[in-house]
């Protein structure tokens, strides 16, 4: 019963933080702290990835350090890095003085010289932060073949300084969009979860929990009005964050229920609609075919 | 699970049972094709003490976040779970191992060690057999795998061999992509010093060379389009190129698939669903309603005017047609014009080229002849092998 607790707890606390988790996701996440495998978030663009690190982070009382990856990201951005211009400063600095030059050796390629950036720097807290790795399948191949290396080990060695190894180990979050098949080993070194468009209720929760000022019933007409047009088949399906968006500009707009203005909802369809095709595939008699069913 | 609990005698045995139950059901899920190993069934373990075991629910979602690695797997998994932790809900999707009752578990009093040992031998030298039957399977397909290399795609008449050349040419994609990032690295490495670029750090340091500067070939990977004719006379070959796009589209970072008939439509969206099925469905879906003759040079035309930000310096256009069509070989040869001045390359597969006595006579190809780098033939996956240095060498 204790365990069916936490879980409820968790999800109690993520709530407070503003995330609307659904049990499944509070439940893994759990998992995540007592495992101490690193977890991997895949789903469409825009159901909140990469906010469920933002909000473990605050629920954990810890660092949120994050990584966005790209195209031919590199050790040296992702992990460390040697200050350059203050080693070749202290050199000059050296040579004026009479010092040998093994110490001085020894003395530039200390930690004092060394950038961290964020792998580096997520191994080496006191306190375990939440270590969010941003769409990983836009980094190449090598940079993940690294990145399972260093999550099973938890070190990293410096051919200067010597290893370094985990303080703490972090809590670890990967997402992923899906631009590029994953290895099956990164899989399946990871935890999984798929987070899936939420049903009505939850993001007319989700709504009321981040735009508290908006009415039931413009709340209710919106959620539904974009469950529908995720039914369409759009080139770019409209995640939580645009739903988020469209309410407050239709709270910007003044609009108190979407049929009494078609024309401010059609103006405000741009929060939706991200490309050309969609905007030119929706025109007006199927918007108000959509706004006819959600209200 | 309550009734698990409920049914056995003594929390000690209730623990090896659990255990037991908890690797075959690892286990089952590696024979329904699920990617885990060994670490993964010690850590189930885990994650039932994690998770309150007697809460059937948590050991579902704790189990799935351990077990699933993609989207697929993840739908997939609740029907497994019920399967083997419910049978009363068995349905017939799941491939249950054979000679392990899957209720044995339950009826706690079958739960004698001598007894349960026995029925696991005989569970293990059945999966023996079962791989090497497999073995032998992988065997033989090789074998008619190298007979297939050389065979016309047109005359695959069984649909067991259609499929068997569909997924060769797909594996054929996937490997291309592999050799092209390993010649990448092998360049990475034989970087020079750049000698200019050093002296001039140098003058920061007084003449130390402190920086040095490399040079180093960057050769970037080609961004390839395809562009799969997938009228009537094409319709012998269109399936396996439009497979052979999909393993591109797939693999390769930026590429990009059209199909054109009388017009041309983006179909990279649809080649990139996981499941074959609904690619399938959503292939049929665009080519609805499609007749009339095929015009090559107005569905190019369309090409160069909306989609002409794929084309650069780095892309490579494959248009894959028999050339037989009803448009002007005017308009052809302008449009090839226009993307032959855009893209890196253009390249012209022809699946007639390979049929004997067959010669590039109608007057559209001659049209095209003068603007293609490469006029090759694509009727067997030989002739899609040798592609190979073409596509590399950017």
């Amino acid at each position: 019963m204790q365990g069916e607790n936490r879980v409820g707890d968790l999800q109690a606390q993520l709530a407070g933080a503003g995330y609307i988790a659904e049990r499944g996701l509070a439940a893994t996440l759990l998992l995540l702290s007592e495992l101490q495998r690193p977890l991997l978030l895949e789903g469409d663009p825009g159901v909140g990835k990469t906010e469920i690190a933002r909000v473990l982070a605050q629920v954990f009382d810890c660092p949120l350090i994050r990584l966005q990856c790209y195209e031919g990201l590199d050790v040296n951005a992702a992990v460390y890095e040697w200050n350059y211009q203050h080693q070749l400063l202290a050199i000059k600095l050296l040579e004026q003085g009479k010092v040998n030059p093994e110490s001085a050796e020894q003395q530039i390629f200390s930690k004092k010289y060394l950038l961290e950036r964020p792998l580096l720097k997520a191994i080496t807290q006191e306190r375990p932060p939440v270590l969010l790795i941003d769409e990983i399948d836009r980094a190449d191949e090598e940079f993940e073949a690294f990145l399972l290396e260093l999550l099973s080990d938890f070190q990293v060695s410096v051919p200067e300084l010597g290893t370094i190894t985990a303080v703490s180990r972090p809590y670890v979050l990967l997402t992923s969009n899906g631009s590029r098949e994953l290895s099956d080993a990164l899989r399946r070194r990871c935890l999984y979860h798929y987070v899936e468009y939420p049903a009505f209720d939850k993001e007319l929760r989700i709504v009321n929990a981040r735009l508290p000022q908006i009415g039931a019933q413009l709340a209710r007409q919106v959620v539904a009005f974009v469950q529908e047009l995720r039914k369409l088949d759009l080139r770019k399906k409209p995640g939580i964050a645009e739903t988020l968006d469209w309410a407050a500009a239709l709270l910007r707009l003044d609009v108190a229920s979407l049929d009494d203005d078609p024309q401010a909802v059609l103006d405000s369809l741009v929060c939706l609609l991200k490309t050309r095709e969609d905007c030119a595939g929706l025109g007006q008699p199927e918007v108000e075919r959509l706004v006819a069913r959600a209200v | 699970m309550s009734q698990v609990v409920a049914n056995l005698p003594q929390p000690a045995s209730l623990a090896t049972e659990l255990q037991q139950r908890l690797v075959e059901f690892v286990r089952l899920a590696r024979e329904n094709g699920f990617q885990v190993g060994v670490a993964e069934e010690i850590d189930a373990q885990r994650v039932a003490l994690a998770c309150d075991i007697t809460q059937l629910q948590r050991l579902r979602w704790g189990l799935r976040a351990l077990l699933c690695s993609d989207q697929e797997e993840w739908q997939r998994f609740d029907e497994l779970f019920e399967a083997y932790w419910q049978p009363a809900n068995m349905r017939s999707g799941v491939q249950a191992r054979p000679g392990a009752p899957i209720g044995a578990g339950r009826s706690g009093k079958g739960g004698r060690p001598g007894q349960r040992g026995a029925a696991d031998e005989a569970d293990g030298a059945g999966e023996g057999n079962s791989a090497d039957a497999a073995e032998g399977g992988t065997r033989e397909g090789a074998s008619a795998g190298e007979h297939l290399a050389r065979a016309d795609f047109q005359f695959l008449a069984d649909s067991g061999q259609m499929r068997e050349m569909e997924r060769l040419v797909e594996r054929l994609a996937r490997r291309m992509r592999r050799r092209l990032i390993r010649r990448h690295k092998v360049q990475r490495q034989g970087r020079r010093i750049h000698l200019r670029g050093t002296l001039r750090n140098c003058l920061r340091f007084g003449g130390m060379p402190m920086q040095l500067a490399y040079r180093q070939r960057c050769r970037r990977q080609p961004r390839l389009i395809l562009i799969v004719d997938v009228s009537r006379s094409m319709s012998l070959y269109s399936t396996v190129f439009l497979r052979f796009a999909r393993g591109i589209v797939n693999v390769f970072r930026d590429a990009a698939a059209f199909a054109y008939h009388t017009r041309l439509v983006p179909i990279s969206d649809a080649l990139r669903q996981s499941d074959p099925q609904r690619m399938r469905d959503s292939l049929a879906l665009i080519s609805q309603g499609w007749s009339g003759g095929t015009r090559i040079g107005e569905c190019l035309q369309r090409f160069n005017d909306d989609y002409g930000q794929l084309q650069g310096s780095r892309s490579i256009v494959m248009i894959v047609s028999d050339g037989l069509d009803t448009g002007e070989p005017e308009q052809l040869a302008q449009q090839l014009a226009r993307i032959k001045g855009r893209c890196r390359k253009l390249i012209w597969l022809n699946p007639l080229l390979g049929r004997d006595g067959y010669e590039p006579r109608t007057r559209g190809i001659q049209a095209a002849l003068p603007h293609l780098d490469l006029f090759a033939p694509a009727h067997n996956l030989r002739s899609l092998q040798a592609l190979e240095p073409v596509l590399t060498a950017l």
